[in-house]
């Protein structure tokens, strides 16, 4: 022990050294310094797994084309097992003891929202692939200064909400003259504000929200719910689920519920859905921003596939996100010429990146979901799609759409008799 | 119609639990050891019979039988790696050997599920069903799977009430449960009595585990609460008393049932843990304990 302290004091001096002369020689002392990012995710968790993956890929491939004005990208991962304890303390290492310019974080909420205030205290620019509630823009806008670091690589709920309704406007309303649905959504902090969002916007498109219902994520049994939905007979359900997908989706199966699933389904997304469950997910349509030979921007099919030829599987959906939010902490570092943090959350701001998911920009200070993705065309609309035959087929929005609407037969639609 | 729906999805569940409880209570009647590993124990037959279908492309019921198969296996495992020796260990004292069991098994539990979580994710997996489709019972839309399940329950503990009162084996294992030295003096080996008992509860949690895989689904997180339930229905029943854990299984499922269905699903479980803490209170032995 007493022979570490005196040599940490050395580090420090020689590190406090290190920062006085980049200080003044920067370009000269930083070309060789390596631009690391570090990556905080649930190996454990398939939507998860994809985060580490799909950002090391991303730095491969900036390092082969020479890296950031000669600096490489470096990639620290750490596993999270899907704790916010855990998370916090990969951060405290990933900042203190490995130096991180950057941190990309996790596709839970909870966890995002436990960090935001450690990239807050030790001013870290974070950006999620994943999470969804609103709650984390809401902390930058109600105290931008404080807050700033933290930024929201994904769409948040309300967007979600959104990009949910304006599909089922096309695909439900007018296609199969739906008229009513039932809210079926996890308890957890994403799906407040999603529920607020799908009563606002669900009947401003023609459909009745007859019955609203959350379940524990612990639930198991999901008979007693899919019973209670069917009582009020709707057109549709309208989910918001995440940490369960394929127990209901089996159980529906299994039941043969015959009222169609419809909205955000996380773990739908994943190309391992269907063989988790046994192909039952067929007819699932869920909401996603990206999909295997979906072509959203020139980048997505070939990231797909690349990704798919190293690993194995098509990335998740934070895949996708992961891996272009590592070119555009790259692109912020290469436009502020530096990784001091202030710089680089300003250059972040200024971000218009063309990734895998559509067209990148944050919302500004005085925008209510500041630093949140921007939603709308031309930026990012997400996509819906539809599981049919064990593949994952894009629906909507037409420019994009690779077949119509299929069921399997046990589905009937009440508005069609 | 409410009611006979909560009469055919609760007589599944309770089933299923009752089925998942025998062998737990089995293995503390014969041997006194509580094996907190149950629940990974029955994950890992889920998982397996999955694999086995999607991965290796077996048919359902070959799926089936390697879940069960490898819940055997793992039962032979604990025996042998973890609960053996500290049972003959001279370093722990005999009173403790019972905590330290309960430790060991509880860990046991926690590695076997880090491992099915490390190699197949921690996504909920579910098990090919062996029969397809619904059947409508007085109007009620049930799935032909769940009524299998049920009837395989049944099976599989009448099977076992024959087993151990009607044939030889079975009353050995009856006799070791009363009077463990009396057995080794009538020159049974104990420890072949207790490997027969660790099979038996193996082929139990890997049957309730693939049939649970089948029915609800199941995921590295199901452990804890699958032990959970397992044990809460044998203390609910008495302690080591296989009758009980049987009535106290069906109290318990259809507790539940009726819960998720009358109030919320999101209390499922509740009432049956407060009913739990009131047994403890007015009868500890539980329903039909004989300590």
């Amino acid at each position: 022990m007493t022979s570490i302290k005196p040599r940490r004091t050395a580090w420090s001096l020689i590190l406090l050294g290190a920062t006085a002369l980049g200080l003044s020689l920067s370009s000269a002392a930083n070309a060789a310094d390596p631009i690391k990012i570090g990556v905080i995710a649930e190996a454990q968790a398939i939507a998860g797994a994809s985060i580490p993956q799909a950002a090391q890929m991303a730095a491969e491939e900036i390092n082969a084309k020479g890296g950031v004005d000669g600096r490489k990208i470096e990639i620290v991962t750490y596993d999270n097992h899907s704790s916010s304890a855990d998370s916090v303390r990969a951060f405290q290492r990933a900042v203190n003891e490995d130096k991180v310019n950057a941190v990309i974080t996790s596709y839970i909420s909870e966890v995002v929202l436990a960090l935001e205030p450690w990239a807050s205290r030790l001013k870290t620019l974070m950006i999620t692939p994943g999470a969804a509630s609103n709650e984390i823009t809401k902390a930058v806008h109600d105290n931008y200064e404080k807050n700033k670091y933290t930024f929201h690589g994904y769409l948040t709920s309300a967007a979600l909400a959104q990009s949910v309704c304006d599909a089922a406007k096309d695909l439900l309303v007018d296609g199969k003259k739906m008229k009513s649905a039932v809210i079926m959504s996890e308890d957890a902090a994403w799906t407040k504000p999603l529920d607020i969002g799908y009563q606002e916007c669900l009947p401003k498109i023609g459909l009745k929200v007859l019955d609203h219902i959350r379940f524990s994520p612990d639930t198991t049994d999901f008979t007693p719910i899919f019973n209670k939905i069917e009582a009020s007979k709707p057109d549709v359900i309208i989910t918001g689920i995440s940490h369960v997908g394929v127990q209901p989706t089996v159980q529906w199966k299994n039941q043969q519920v015959p009222i169609p699933m419809f909205g955000i389904s996380s773990q739908a997304t994943n190309s391992t859905f269907g063989k988790d469950t046994n192909n039952a997910a067929d007819g699932v349509l869920y909401q996603g921003v990206s999909g295997p030979g979906v072509a959203v921007t020139p980048k997505s099919v070939p990231f797909a596939e690349n990704f798919k030829k190293k690993f194995g599987n098509y990335p998740s959906y934070a895949g996708y996100t992961s891996y272009d939010e590592v070119y555009m902490i790259a692109d912020a570092v290469k436009r502020a010429g530096s990784t001091d943090s202030d710089k680089l959350v300003a250059a972040m701001e200024k971000t218009d990146w063309e990734g895998t998911i559509g067209k990148v920009q944050f919302y500004g200070k005085e925008d209510k979901f500041t630093h949140g993705l921007k939603y709308g065309k031309g930026l990012i609309t997400g996509l819906i799609l539809q599981w049919q035959n064990g593949q994952q087929v894009s629906v909507w929005p037409k420019e994009v759409a690779k077949s119509e609407l299929k069921f399997p037969s046990f589905i009937k639609f009440s508005s069609a008799k | 119609m409410l009611a006979l729906q909560i009469l055919i999805d609760g007589f599944a569940i309770s089933a299923l639990y009752a089925l998942g409880a025998t062998g737990f209570t089995l293995i503390f009647g014969v041997s006194g050891v509580l094996n907190l590993s149950h629940g990974a124990i029955m994950v890992a037959a889920a998982v397996a019979a999955w694999a086995a279908a999607s991965v290796f492309q077996l048919d359902s019921y070959s799926g089936a039988l390697v879940g069960v198969a490898i819940a055997a296996l793992l039962s032979l495992l604990t025996y042998f790696t973890v609960v053996q020796p500290i049972q003959r260990s001279n370093k722990i004292p005999n009173e403790e050997k019972e905590i330290f069991v309960l430790t060991a098994t509880l860990l046991w539990g926690i590695m076997i599920q880090e491992a099915i979580a490390y190699f197949f994710t921690n996504n909920a997996k579910t098990v090919l069903p062996i029969i397809e489709g619904v059947v409508r019972i007085a109007g009620i839309r049930t799935p032909a799977n769940t009524l299998f399940t049920a009837a395989v329950c049944c099976l599989v503990i009448a099977l076992l009430w024959v087993l151990v009162n009607r044939t030889r084996t079975g009353k050995v294992v009856l006799a070791a449960s009363m009077n463990p030295r009396g057995v080794t003096i009538l020159g049974f080996e104990l420890t072949n009595v207790y490997i027969v008992v660790w099979i038996i509860y193996g082929v139990l949690a890997g049957i309730a585990g693939v049939l649970l895989g089948m029915f609800l689904g199941v995921s590295s997180y199901s452990v804890g609460p699958l032990t959970a339930s397992a044990f809460s229905i044998v203390v609910l029943g008495g302690l080591g008393s296989v009758s009980g854990s049987l009535i106290a299984a069906f109290v318990v499922g259809y507790l539940e049932t009726f819960t998720a269905y009358m109030i919320s699903p999101a209390y499922r479980s509740i009432p049956a843990l407060l009913l739990l803490v009131i047994v403890m209170y007015i009868r500890p032995q539980g329903l039909l304990g004989r300590r």
